[in-house]
Formats: C-alpha cells, structure tokens, sequence
C-alpha cells in the first residue's frame, strides 16, 4: 500500500477505476502518512481521518455503478479557509476556533457530494502572510527542510502534498498564496483566471482578488483537479459565466509555435541569482522544444506591490468585520457590546489580521480614500492595461514565482515588509486577474524554485500545455519528502 | 416709541424615506421576506453573516427600484454600483451594509405633492435627490422593561428582517411645512402601492422617514439642519417636525443657535431628545462592494419596465374625473388605493359613477376601515355593489336601510337581495306608505293642525312617526310629500 503515495493523483484515479486499489485503501495510507509526519510538519490544523474512511468506503461503494468523476478517488486536502460542512473551519485563527460551517463550498461541492478529505490545511490566519508562521495553529514546516518555512499562506497545502500526506490539495490564492507557497515545496499551484472557481465558501480575504487553485504533485493533476472544481456558480455574482473546456484534451501538444515572453520586471536584482538562473534555464528549455521566446515588460509591475497591499487590506478590513463575537466564533464577554467586541478581536484576531486591518481601515477613511484607495486601483488598471499589450505579443508569460526559495523559521516574522517582498511576482498577475501557475523549475541551494507561467484570461487549457512542457523541460520529478 | 422685531420663520424640510419592496424574497439570498413570523426562522449563511457565504443582488428588487424612480421622474443610472457602508452594530451581521454610494440606481426626479385642498389641484414640487437600493438590517430586541436599548437587562438580535430590501429615496429640501411633509409622505406611499413596489405600511415598519429640518435664516441662506428620527406615523412625521420647529424657533428667539445633531422624536410626551451624538460619529469607509458586478441598466431595460408600468395616482385621478365626473377630491380618494380603484372601475361601468364612488369611497371604505380589512379580504364583490345601487336607484330599498344592507353583506358575503328580503328592508308600497301616513295623521291631531295653520316645523315630528312605522323603510321624500299633501288644506 506503501506505494499508492508516490502516485500521482491521476495514476491513483486509474489505479483504482482499474480495480487495483480502492479509495478507502488511498484513504487508509494517507492517514497513515499524516500520523507518521505531522506531528513533524504540522500541515493540519484538523485530520479527518474517520470521515475520510467513511466516505471513501462510500465512494467506493458507488464505484460498480458508475457515474464517479475519476477525481472523486482520490482524497484530498483541503485548505482551511474553505467552508466545509460539519467540519470546523478556524481560517487559521483563534476567532473561528470552534467554528463549524452549515455548508461545503462550492468548489469543493463541485469536487464531490462527499469529498473524502484528509483534513483541513494549516495556513496564514486568513490566508495573510507568506510563511505559514501567521497561524494561531502553530507555523508549518517545509518538508524539504523542516528548519524552513514552507511559504504561505496555503503553506499546510503545500506541505502535505510535498509529504505525500495526500495526493493533492486545494489551496487559495490573493497575491501568490498557491503558487508562492507552491514554489518552495516543489510542487505545482495554479491561481486560476479571477471567477474561473466560484468563491462561495472561500471566507474572503481580498474579495476581488481571491482564488481558488489546485496544489498538485504534477501538471496533469493540476489540469484534472481545476476540471473538477472550475464553473459559473449562481451563488457568487463574480464567477464568470464561461464554458469550462476540456483541460486534459490538448496538455501534452507542447509549445511548438507558442510566444512566450520573460518579464524584465521580474528578472532584476530583486531576485536571487540562483532563482533567475533557473527561471532563464527553463525558458531555454521552452525555446528548444519550439517555442519562440523573447522579452516583455509589465512597466507597471514595479508598483503592483504597493497597490496590492493598499487593496487587499482595505477589502480585508471590512471582510473581517462579521467576526465580533455576536453570532458565531470566540466571544469575549464584557459590559456592553462595544467592549464585547473590543475584547473579541483583540484576543481573537493575530498581529497580522491586526495589522492588515488597521491598514485597510486607514486606506478606506474619509480624506485617505483618493489618496490610497482610488489611486491603487488607477494602478491597477495600469497593470491590467500592461497585460493586455503583453498578450497582444505574447501567448504566455515567465517570470520566477518567488524571489527566493524557501526562507528559515522567524526569517522575516519581525520585518513586515521583508515579507511581503515575497510577493512581487506573484501580484501582478493577481491584480490583473489572469490565470498563473508555478511548476517546480529545479534547485538553487539545494531546495526547490518555482517557475511561474501566466496566460490571458480564461486560457487555463493553453497555460497549462505550456506548463506540461515546462514541467518536461524542468525534469524536477517528484517523491514525496522526507 | 417702542418698537417689537417679530421675526418670521422659515421652515426647510427635507425628507429620507426607506421603503421596503414588495419582494418575495431577501435582496441578496434567497430567504422569504416575512413579517410576525417566530424569530431567526427565515436565515441562511447569507443573511446572517456566515464566513464564505456570499450576497447575490435580487432582479426583482432591481425591477421595482427602476419603477419607482420613473413613477418619481427621476433619471435612472445606466450603471449603478452597490458599496459597502461599514459599521458596527449586533443587528448588521457582516459588519457592513451592502447600499448604495456614488452611484445610485436613480437620480434627480420629483413628486408633484397634492397640497390637501378640497379642489385638490394645487400640488407642490418636491425634488428628488436620489433613490437607491440597500439591504435593511435586522431587529435587536432589548430584554427588559422598556423595550428600549436603554435600562435593558440584555439585547437579542432577529434576523428575519436582516437583508429585506430597501429602497432609500432622498428629497429635496423643498418642504415648507410640517403639514406638507406629512402629505409628502402620505402621498409617496400612494404612488408605491399603486405601482406595487411596497405595501409602505407604516406600522409595519415597510415605510420610514428622517427629516431634515432647519430654519432658513433672515439673508434668505440654509440655517443648521438637525436629523430627526422615529417618526413612525404620518401623523408623527408631522408632529414631530413640528415640535422640532417648535424647539429650534424658541432657541433662534432667545438668541441661541441650533446645534447640527440627530434627534428622536417621543410621540408620548410630543418632544424631540437629542441622541448622544457620538454614537452617529461614523465614517462609513464606502467603497464599491468587490462581490458583486455592477449593474448595467440598459435603455430598452427601463423602456420595457416603464411601458409596463401601472398608472400613477394622479394619472388615475385626471382619468376619473373625465371619465366619470368625479370632483378632483372624490377621485383623488378613490386613486390612492390601487384595488379600491379597480372595484369601482368594475361598479363604475355598471351603474351611476357618482353614485358608485358615493357608496365606495364613503360607506364601503368606512366599514373596511373600522374592521381593519384589506379589500381582497373583503366579502362584498363589485357584483354586490351594483346590485345595492341599483336597488336604491329603483326605490326597492331606501339609502338609510341600503346602509344596513350593505354592512350585512359586509359581514356575511350574502347577496343584497337576499338580505333585504331576509331583515324585510324593502321599501314600504305606495298604498301601504299612504295607509301609514293617515294613520300618524289621525293619531296625532294636535301636530297635524299645527302644520295644517302653517307650522311647518312640526312636519320633522310627524315623519319621524311615519319612520318609525315603518321601521325606517319608507322612502323618505315621498313620506314627506304625501304628508304635505295631504295637510296642504
């Protein structure tokens, strides 16, 4: 059984539609998996080891009849800012500690009625930070060095699929959050195009900026999990009413032809040396295997940063407002409702949740808001102006995924600004909303750097065959680690 | 010489109504709208705040917020966004309300006000400064004594209200009187019942109104505005802005100045109390509510909403008083009341249309007035109205026993034929009617020959005897006819 764990997603599917395995044996050897390394990693803030046997053996059970979606096999894990119904949900924080969900989110509803889940995923306390240290629940470890944080936020995701503690995982993404986290454990994140996977359920960090992708072993994966979760949803008025193609149809056609462009901006001096090493070597790679390569500039990339962290927390600031003690979560009690919610939040939110919030509340007052606001969304269409003119030339476009591979345990937890360095090439494409993804491009001091592929909207199924080619270029394999 | 300054007072008077839409259901989830119902029945992740849930703007909430603002000629937004107003409070679960900020669904209209003159053509124009949707939001209900926040021993929340939509409609400050803010009201919640767009009751809470209310100073320029609250009557609003005049002019005469502050007006003691202002020191932080798209209002959109649009009330009224020579009064009462219009459309073509809206808007609307029904939950159908005048009309029944026929048939559903026949209230016969007269006359021979002598004011007394008779039945002119005629020698 050892051996279902250094499946791929897509080969445990086959596995088991073969009639070689069955899901509850999947279920079985993750669990395993999870009580043998976590205790080490800490990429769960819940196991749901019981309710993942039981579902399986469901799952199972439905098998001979037909009608089973080939990702329905296989367990996954769940990132734990995704409601799930009947399973606490705490976002990483002290707020939303006993906090159970009345419904399963609908990317994960459209997964499966029943996902069997291995557990819900440690992270940044509401998906902000980049080291996964930001949790109430303890800061996760990156299992290619545990001395090492495993980036964030969806660092839990990350980690348990780099473990092997599940085949896949969901994670979710505002300025980097799957693919960053993605890129320092090895494996592959795609941040889907803005409204490709409907938000319902996704407890809001950066409302027009959330998104919800696929933490895979491999590319293939990642198309087949975004199959499973992708589509217009009623129940969130920004998921995109647009068609969801068959994304496994075209991966392996390669790039011959394709136009893909390396981004100045994110290529300079801000970067490690030994990540633009081999950020350029797989762009070579494209380049022999018949794509036609050159050079592009995002001239607005430079202030993404900035507009992002004005952006994201003044959404933020009022996202977070529904948690004041009054209907769910911690509540602290006190005399009046003021100081009820005065002790709530001071207590139950972190120094980063606070953080944010004063940023956003500041950026959102009256006589700030032209100021900061306003002007980081003129920055923002700036940015999304600086796309469109790369696709007009380009089909798709390079950059490395992370300034640096992955950064020791209290690195940067007390320089802020360090760490939100972590994000500069992964915000413009949020900002912008297009679809990007990080493929594990090979090692710069040992440990893995992520190279990041980003399309135009809604071309998932091209960004992807481009990414399969990276990923054949790359030759980075996978095994589960330690 | 002594001289006395009396200064003259110039009230300004703007109003802020919310109005809860006539929808089935919540403006950003799919719960059922209701009233009276158990608490915290009809919630969803939605409504109630729930992490990841999110809102979804209702279409029909949408609808009625074009018709209205085209019902007060306003211009409507060919794109309106949706912000979010942060706040909080226990009765506001996602620590915003989803409204609407710098750009409204409707802008710029006005609202020809009738200004309550029996002829009831002289109209004033109230400006409109904006419409706009948002979510209502829910109920706190303090435990205690008072039923007020203040002195209770603890507060519930009931989310049932949470997320009602609401339709928020600014005036100008156009309003000259305490009296013409209540007409302005009473008449904005005519036209939303007649284009469907709310029940606007009062009571229900479906209808509310802020004022704005200054003194314009002696240069002609606005004086301090305060916002005065709590009106929740007709009668309150104009009560209420009154008493704030009241309080504002006795400040202005001893000299003093008005304080801009929010004040809530107490129907018990007929006063306004200052709120303590901190608790209304917000800065809302607006901005435009990233989950939801804007909305994009095309022409033929609000052309197909306005070619199906009722007719509005005054509309209606020029109708009937063409159509049916109605007084501009008598038709402008008839008008306000939707389905009481169609009803007497329906008799209207069937009999005389005065004596129609005779019956209507007096009898028939006194005795849905005094039970408290609606008219759908009335039992007298336009057939029976009909059937009644007509009985009247053909001197089968005289008007006083039509009366009580009339609140028979109100009260059981019976047929007026049937009544009149049931309680024997037809007419007295001719002969029979002059048996009884001669009668009266011979037993009271001291009153006849007074009238005989000229004493005309004893024909009253003798009437009387004849109705009494009767049992009220007779017709009362030919009585009195027959009485002088033969007392005429």
């Amino acid at each position: 059984m050892e051996d279902l764990l250094n499946l791929t997603a897509h080969g445990l599917s086959e596995r088991i539609t073969a009639g070689d395995a069955s899901v509850r044996e999947a279920a079985e050897a993750a669990n395993g998996r999870v009580e043998e390394v976590d205790g080490d990693l800490n990429s769960f803030v819940t196991t749901t080891p019981e309710l993942a046997l039981e579902r399986a053996g469901r799952v199972d059970g439905r098998l001979p009849g037909g009608g089973v979606k080939p990702w329905e096999l296989v367990p996954i894990v769940v990132k734990d800012v995704l409601s799930t119904r009947g399973v606490r949900t705490t976002c990483g924080s002290k707020i939303l500690e006993d906090f159970t969900p009345l419904y399963d989110a609908s990317a994960l509803a459209n997964f499966g009625e029943e996902p069997v889940m291995v557990g819900k995923s440690n992270m940044d306390e509401f998906a902000m930070g980049s080291s996964t240290e930001n949790s109430a629940y303890g800061p996760t470890r990156n299992p290619w060095d545990t001395g090492r944080v495993p980036g964030g936020s969806s660092g839990g995701s990350a980690a348990a699929v780099a473990a092997g503690e599940g085949w896949w995982a969901l994670g979710t993404d505002t300025g980097g959050s799957v693919r960053q986290p993605a890129a320092l454990c090895g494996i592959v994140g795609l941040k889907p195009t803005y409204g490709r996977v409907s938000r319902y359920g996704l407890i809001s960090f950066g409302s027009s900026l959330d998104c919800i992708g696929p933490m895979t072993r491999d590319v293939k994966d990642s198309a087949l999990l975004l199959q499973a979760i992708a589509g217009h949803d009623p129940r969130d008025s920004t998921s995109a009413n647009v068609e969801v193609p068959d994304y496994l149809a075209n991966l392996e056609d390669g790039v011959e032809g394709l136009r893909v462009g390396v981004v100045t901006e994110l290529m300079d001096e801000r970067i490690d040396a030994g990540v633009r090493e081999v950020t350029s070597r797989v762009a070579t790679g494209l380049e022999a295997a018949g794509a036609e390569v050159g050079e592009v500039s995002l001239p607005h990339a430079y202030y993404a940063l900035e507009a992002y962290y004005i952006i994201a927390p003044a959404e933020v600031s009022s996202n977070l407002a529904r948690f004041d003690g009054v209907r769910y979560g911690l509540r602290v009690p006190a005399d009046g409702v003021h100081e009820m919610y005065r002790r709530t939040r001071e207590r139950g939110f972190g120094a980063e949740a606070k953080r944010r919030i004063m940023l956003g509340t500041y950026a959102l007052s009256s006589g700030y808001y032209d100021a900061y606001y306003a002007q980081a969304q003129k920055v923002r269409t700036k940015i999304i102006e600086d796309f469109r003119k790369a696709y007009a030339r380009y089909d798709i476009l390079v950059s490395p995924t992370s300034p640096s591979v992955a950064f020791e345990i209290g690195a940067k937890t007390d320089d802020p600004l360090a760490m939100y360095l972590q994000d500069i090439c992964a915000v413009p494409a949020s900002l912008a909303g297009v679809p990007a993804i990080s493929v594990p491009g090979g090692l710069s001091e040992s440990l893995p750097v992520g190279v990041q592929l980003m399309g135009d909207h809604f071309t998932e199924g091209m960004l992807l065959r481009a990414a399969r080619a990276a990923e054949r270029v790359a030759d980075f394999g996978f095994s589960p680690r330690p | 010489m002594q001289t006395q300054e009396r200064r003259t007072y110039q009230a300004v008077i703007g109003l802020e109504f919310h109005v809860h839409l006539a929808t089935q259901t919540k403006m950003f989830c799919g719960c059922r709208v209701t009233y009276g119902e158990p608490p915290n029945t009809h919630t969803c992740p939605v409504c109630l705040g729930h992490p990841g849930a999110l809102p979804v703007a209702n279409e029909k909430a949408i609808e009625l917020g074009v018709m209205a603002g085209l019902a007060l000629n306003c211009d409507v937004s060919q794109r309106a966004v949706f912000a979010r107003k942060n706040y909080f409070y226990p009765d506001l679960p996602k620590g915003y309300q989803i409204s609407q900020f710098d750009e409204p669904i409707c802008t710029g209209g006005y609202l020809d006000v009738p200004a309550g003159t029996p002829d009831g053509d002289e109209t004033i124009r109230v400006g409109i400064t904006r419409l706009h949707l948002e979510e209502d939001a829910a109920k706190n209900v303090h435990v205690g004594t008072s039923g007020r926040m203040h002195g209770s021993v603890g507060s519930l929340v009931d989310f049932n209200r949470g997320g009602t939509p609401l339709m928020e409609i600014v005036t100008e400050p156009d309003i000259p009187s305490p009296e013409a803010a209540r007409a302005t009201a009473n008449y904005l919640k005519d036209i939303l019942r007649a284009i469907g767009v709310s029940e606007a009751d009062m009571e229900k809470g479906q209808l509310r109104c802020d004022a704005n209310v200054s003194i314009r100073n002696p240069d002609g320029s606005f004086g301090t505005k305060t916002e005065l609250k709590n009106m929740n009557s007709f009668r309150f609003v104009e009560k209420g802005i009154a008493a704030e005049l009241a309080r504002q002019q006795e400040i202005l005469a001893g000299g003093g100045r008005v304080e801009q502050t929010t004040l809530h007006y107490d129907p018990e003691t007929d006063e306004v109390h200052e709120l303590r202002s901190k608790e209304f020191a917000h800065d809302y932080r607006y901005f435009p509510e990233p989950d939801l798209l804007p909305l994009e209002l095309s022409r033929a959109y609000v052309r197909e909403i306005g070619d199906r649009m009722p007719e509005l009330p005054d509309a209606m009224r020029a109708r009937f008083v063409g159509r049916y020579g109605l007084s501009p009064y008598d038709a402008g009462v008839l008008a306000a009341d939707r389905e009481l219009a169609a009803f007497y459309e329906e008799v209207a073509a069937e009999v005389d249309p005065k004596q129609a809206s005779n019956w209507i808007s007096g009898d028939f609307r006194a005795l849905l007035n005094e039970s408290g029904a609606d008219l759908s939950g009335s039992k007298v159908t336009p057939g029976h109205m009909v059937e009644l005048i007509r009985l009247v009309g053909n001197g089968k029944v005289s008007r006083s026993a039509a009366r009580t026929v009339l609140a028979e048939v109100f009260k059981t559903g019976e047929g007026p034929s049937e009544v009149v026949e049931r309680e024997g209230l037809g007419s007295v016969e001719a002969d029979e009617l002059d048996g009884v007269v001669d009668g009266v006359i011979s037993s009271n021979p001291d009153e006849a020959e007074r009238v005989r002598n000229g004493d005309k004011k004893v024909v009253g007394f003798l009437m009387g005897q004849v109705m009494k008779a009767t049992r009220g039945n007779a017709d009362g002119g030919r009585a009195r006819e027959l009485l002088l005629q033969k007392l005429s020698s």
